[in-house]
């Protein structure tokens, strides 16, 4: 099993990340500059955190363009899985990974703050680990978090099971006052079509180790090894 | 032949604009109040084209590929 991380300039959760697949969860994890393109085969491949292009145009906009976007396409196609976190998730939905955008928040500030979110399904290889209606705690760290998509997409992510996370208050009721960016019923993660690609805001490798504060977006990244070892690429 | 074309890039009708939202607070706190406000974002490209038709087109490419998003944006283009 072996997973990547791709570093765009201006990627900056990238070690982050790499910490957590490789240090804490001892997966062998390659972090891969864009430029160099995907070069071998990976079980798994996460789109990092941060500020990718200084956030030039729109968020994500410009890393999404860049050449070894094609290899990620390519990847997912044949059943690989992405990841996206915050920067990632924008690369993923301005990619067309997953229907929708995050654009600018709500109220136009840079937000930084623990969330609670409610699991929406385990049926993912993202959240086989948790239960559905299970509520979590992860932070978010973004100023376009805000999730916009035509009134047809969220009824069709609804009725497949295809929105992994919500934003939520601590007994799991998705509110307005719980909903930190105004993301349209509260999505926070979105599934792709074929259920391989898990983009989401909250910042699962800020929360994977306890002196972190929270355990739980461990599991996310544990989800995934558990896939990939059911589906035998050990 | 060279043209230059100017794009408009603007929220499509009906979406949030949180930044003209700001905005339009701000001058109501300098004693400037509005009855609405919108932002747009321009851009003036200059481009080699045979015809002012394959320019707007060749403009046209670069809000479909890049500039703008279908889920939240229209444009404008403009030949000069």
């Amino acid at each position: 099993m072996r997973f990547a991380v791709i570093r765009f300039g201006g990627s900056n959760c990238d070690l982050d990340t790499v910490h957590v697949l490789g240090d804490v969860l001892g997966v062998p994890t390659d972090l891969v500059w864009y430029r160099d393109g995907l070069r071998r085969g990976y079980d798994a491949v996460v789109l990092p955190g941060g500020f990718s292009y200084g956030d030039y145009l729109r968020a994500g906009a410009i890393a999404a363009r860049t050449p070894i976007m094609a290899d990620v396409i390519r990847h997912v196609r044949a059943g690989g899985l992405v990841l996206g976190i915050c920067n990632g998730a924008q690369i993923g939905a301005e990619s067309g990974l997953v229907p929708g955008v995050f654009t600018q928040n709500e109220v136009p500030r840079f937000i930084c703050r623990p969330t609670h979110l409610r699991v929406e399904t385990a049926e993912s290889p993202f959240t086989l680990l948790f239960k559905r209606g299970e509520v979590i705690r992860l932070p978010v760290a973004h100023g376009e978090g805000r999730y916009v998509a035509p009134p047809e997409v969220v009824a069709r992510l609804n009725r497949e099971r295809r929105v992994a996370f919500r934003y939520c208050d601590a007994d799991g009721q998705v509110t307005a006052d719980a909903n930190p960016n105004g993301s349209v019923e509260g999505i926070a993660g979105v599934l792709s079509e074929n259920r391989n690609v898990l983009v989401m805001m909250p910042h699962p490798e800020r929360a994977s180790e306890l002196v972190l504060g929270s355990e739980d977006g461990r599991r996310i990244f544990e989800s995934m090894i558990a896939h990939c070892c059911r589906s035998g690429k050990v | 032949m060279q043209y230059t074309v100017n794009i408009t890039i603007a929220l499509k009708e009906g979406m949030l604009d949180p930044e003209a939202r700001a905005i339009s607070n701000a001058l109501e706190h300098l004693g400037i109040p509005t009855l609405s406000l919108s932002t747009a974002r321009r851009f003036r490209i200059g481009l080699e084209a045979p015809t002012p038709e394959a320019a707007e087109e060749r403009a046209r490419e670069c809000c479909e590929r890049l500039l703008a998003n279908p889920v939240i944006h229209r444009y404008e283009i403009e030949v000069a």
